[in-house]
Parts: structure tokens; sequence; C-alpha cells
């Protein structure tokens, strides 16, 4: 029980860091990004092309990939987001949704259908743990995950908070007409935005990556999971998506043991509770109530 | 024929802008020095609240020219436009939600003209006295009655360090004792040098501040002048009245 209790922690840190970008967008832009779970494939390739075909670490290639997904994000956003997020609120859906087929296929054309891994790469941490008393043991690398989340998150909170850029970022997402009124460009301010949430969804990609396996084709659940990780926290509040992530891994450790194939079921069973008692909590029509449940309106 | 000039302040030369097939400005000439006050009346739908827009850079114009200080800013986006010291209001008050009056009021400190990271802070609490806003500062912005957010969407304004102050109907809606508390901050703003430009549909409000009227109808300037000549104007009382039956 303590030891499927620690685990569950553990997973929610992945869950957790899985949506740090995801719910950055969400609750900073208002934007629901598709191709979230496929950016992280694709970061997740970055780092196993430099490693199996450089020989650099997973870890010093962040140094590498970190800055590639920003400018990624910066383009994305300056190029294709800002444009579609002036159509109405659906368009970014379908234009993140149409970006993550055109990313998965390209991977699946490049890198074909063989399952990668970054674990050979990373020695005997992929494997290592910790006795945290006896009989119970913790992964290193699940470990770093959880801290690396809490790190992100935080940094993410204070940088919002605390400095000139994020108070910037929040005017922007409230107003951007406002916002350019009293001297902000919000074209940059956005796009600023996109590039921290994408350095985010690099470290995601290694995370995924020494995890286990991934695919052309991972991008899907990776997604849902940090959706339902960020819905269940609450958009918004990105410590909410550490505790969403937290909940998210224990309703599927608890699905797990109630039937062996209830683990994921657990999860979506979970989602679906919160979102209808959000839906039935929430006043107005039906438009305003699912934007309720949905964390987009208060 | 448009003509070309300029001088020093804010000028708008032969300026264009249609919404459609609605022309909302029909080729409107402007200028105001720095240390004027300048109100602006007509009747709604005269084009008042666009020819501010235009003039704070809110979107491009279809004809015509803007000048800042004998500097072209017409391509200029409202952000770089108010770092060039013009700034404007919103009729609605628009806070920036999920944050405190003072972190809306440094978001603008921030960018505003001159501003470095240490003058910013100071900025912002100099706008937040002079708008009368200590008492709130720390309340989050979405909790504000009308006029605090109207004081806000000044003191807003004011951190930016404009050289010219654009309000949009900023005593629209507020008591008549509240309007003088308004008119007092402005006036204050008068003496420090800031050229103010404000519509307002409460002319005894306005001209407490105003030293020159412009009467807009139908997207073009009707009268411009000393403010009773302009309000005993027979064709700005026809634009307020409507026309007699013949």
């Amino acid at each position: 029980m303590t030891n499927q209790i620690i685990q569950a922690i553990l997973l929610g840190g992945y869950y957790a860091l899985i949506a740090c970008g995801l719910s950055f967008m969400f609750s900073v832009m208002k934007i629901i990004n598709l191709a979230h779970g496929s950016l992280l494939v694709f970061a997740g390739y970055l780092l196993w092309f430099f490693a199996e075909h450089y020989h650099i670490s997973p870890f010093v290639g962040l140094l590498i990939v970190i800055p590639v997904m920003m400018l990624i994000g910066w383009a994305l956003q300056a190029f294709l987001l800002e444009k579609s997020a002036r159509g109405g609120e659906l368009l970014p859906i379908l234009t993140t949704f149409g970006l993550a087929i055109v990313i998965e296929n390209l991977l699946f054309e490049h890198f074909g259908a063989n399952t990668r891994s970054l674990a050979p790469y990373i020695g005997d941490l992929s494997w290592e743990s910790w006795e945290l008393f006896s009989g119970f043991y913790v992964g290193k690398t699940s470990v770093y995950i959880l801290i690396a989340a809490i790190v992100i998150l935080g940094s993410l909170q204070l940088f919002m908070k605390k400095t000139a850029l994020g108070r910037q970022i929040r005017a922007t997402a409230h107003d951007p007409d406002t916002a350019g009124i009293v001297g902000i460009n919000p074209k940059r301010a956005s796009a600023i935005a996109t590039a921290l949430a994408m350095s985010t969804v690099a470290v995601s990609g290694l995370a995924l990556g020494v995890r286990g396996v991934f695919d052309a084709y991972s991008g899907g659940p990776q997604l849902l999971f940090a959706f339902e990780a960020t819905i269940i926290g609450g958009v918004g509040s990105l410590w909410g998506t550490l505790i969403g992530g937290i909940i998210l891994a224990f309703a599927q450790t608890i699905g797990a043991n109630i039937h062996p194939q209830g683990f994921l079921l657990g999860g979506h069973i979970l989602f679906i509770i919160i979102l209808l008692i959000r839906l039935i909590l929430a006043k107005g029509g039906v438009g305003h109530r699912l934007k309720f449940a949905l964390g987009v309106s208060k | 024929m448009m003509t070309h000039t300029t001088s020093d302040g804010l000028l708008a030369n032969g300026i264009v802008k249609h919404f459609g097939s609605v022309s909302v400005l029909k080729n409107v000439d402007f200028s105001m020095k720095t240390d004027e006050a300048v109100g602006i009346v007509g009747p709604n739908g005269a084009g008042k609240t666009t020819l501010l827009s235009a003039l704070a850079g809110a979107f491009s114009l279809d004809e015509g020219s803007i000048f800042l200080n004998n500097q072209e800013v017409t391509d200029k986006s409202a952000s770089e436009r108010c770092s060039l010291g013009v700034v404007r209001t919103h009729q609605i008050p628009k806070p920036f939600g999920g944050m405190t009056v003072f972190e809306n009021v440094l978001v603008a400190s921030s960018y505003g003209v001159d501003s470095t990271k240490e003058s910013a802070y100071q900025f912002a609490l100099d706008a937040i006295q002079l708008s009368g806003m200590e008492h709130v500062a720390n309340r989050q912005a979405d909790s504000l009655g009308l006029l605090d957010r109207k004081r806000l969407e000044l003191a807003r304004a004011l951190a930016t360090q404009p050289k010219f102050l654009l309000l949009d109907e900023i005593a629209g809606g507020l008591t008549e004792a509240e309007s003088i508390q308004l008119v007092d901050t402005i006036k204050e703003l008068r003496r420090r040098g800031i050229g103010i430009l404000w519509i307002e549909h409460i002319v005894h409000v306005l001209l407490q501040v105003a030293e020159r009227l412009i009467c807009m109808d139908s997207g073009e300037i009707i009268a411009d002048g000393d403010p009773k000549t302009v309000l005993s104007d027979p064709q700005v009382v026809k634009a307020y009245l409507g026309g007699g039956v013949e």
C-alpha cells in the first residue's frame, strides 16, 4: 500500500511535468494546444537523434533541444497561433489538431515505426533506485522527474508573479489590445510565453524517453494525460497542475487495483466525474458551463 | 488635396477610416500642442472614439498620416506610440484581471517613456498616488467599483509617463462628486504639462479642463476653437439637437 502511494506520487510528478507546458499555454494564453503531445515526442526524438548519432548524453542534449524547442514555440506563436487565435476560440484547437497530425506523420516518415528510448544513453541511471526503507524502492529517474516538475512549476509561478516579463505576459493574456495601449508588444509577449511553454516540453520529452519507449504516435496518450492532469488540477493554477497530476496517478493506481485493465480507465473516470461536477456547479448557458468546467472562464 | 504640414505636438493629416462600407473618419485634420487641453464633443457615432483610437494606433488608417513632435508615427503600433508618449484610456475600463491594482499600474510603468527597472516602481507609485488609489493598491483589479476602475484606467495611462493623454469618456457613469474628484486629478496633469485630449458627453465637466473644444459629426470636425464659440455654433447646435422641420 505504502509502496503504491509512493509510486503514484512519483507517476504524478511525471504527469505534472508533461502537463506544465499545456497548462501554461492553457491558463496564460487560453490556447488548448492539441499538438502538445506530438511536440513532446518530437523533443524526445531530437534528444534521441543527438544521442544516437553524436553520442551526446540526453541531459547535455537538452542544452541544444531547449533552445530549439523555444525557437519552434516562438515561430508557432508568431506565424500560426497568433493569427488563428484572432479567429475565435475554436480555430487554435483545430490548428493545433492539424499540426499534431503533421508532426506525427513527419516523424513516422523520418523515423519509421520502430520504438525508441533514451534509457540506453543515460547509463545505470535508467534502472538505479534508492531503497527508502526495507523493501521499498524508488527509481532515481522517477524522483528526478518529480523534482524537475516541482522546480519547473515553481519557477514558472515565480516568473509570472514576480518579474516584469511575467506581468507583461499576464496582461497580454488578459487583453492583448489593452496591453498594446500601455506599451507592451502583445505579439512579442505571447511569443515569449509560447517559447517558455516549449522549453518545458523539451524537458518533458527527456522524461518520456528515459521512463520508457516512444514512437511517432506516442503523442496522443501523453496529450491525454497532460490534459487530464491540467483539468483535474484546475486551469489557472500551476501548482494545481502538480496536484492534478498526482490525483490522476492515484486514480489510475486505484483503477489498476480494482481490475488489471483498469489503470487508464481509473484516470478517465475521475476526469469525467470532475468535469461533470464542475458542469453542474457552473451557472449560465451550456457554452459557459463547458468553459467553466474546462477552466477557460471563472 | 491632402496637406502635409508638421509641427510640434500631435498631428493628423487627412485621416480616413472605413469600417466596411461605413466611413467613420472622413479626411480629418487635427492638431494639438503638448501643453494644450482639448475637448471633443459630438453625437454618438460622430467618430470621436475612432479619432482617439487612430491617434493611439489601435488600427491602421485607410488614408492620411499622423505625426508626433515632427516624427511620423502612422505605421507605428499602439505599443510603439505609447513608448513615444501617446497613451489612451477606454470608455469602458479594461483592467487586467487576475492582477492587483499595483500590478496593473506597474505593467504600464515598465514600458513607458524612459522607463527603467528602478524607475518603473516609482512611476507606478506616483501614478497611484496621483489618481488617489493608495487605499486600494493591493486589491484585485476585478473587484473595483466603477470610479476606482476609471481611476485605475487613468493611473495605468499615467504610469507610462505620457506626453499626450487621450481620455475617452472617463467621467461617464460617475456621480457629480466623483466627477469633481476626477477633474481635480486631470487639472493636476495639466499643471505637469501633459497634453490632454478628452472626449466627454458631460460638457460642464469637460469645460473645467478644456481650453479648446472640437465638435465632430458624421466623421468630420465641424467646429474647432474656443469652447463658448464652438458650443454656440449653429452647426454644433444642429448636430446635437437635430435639424428643424422644413
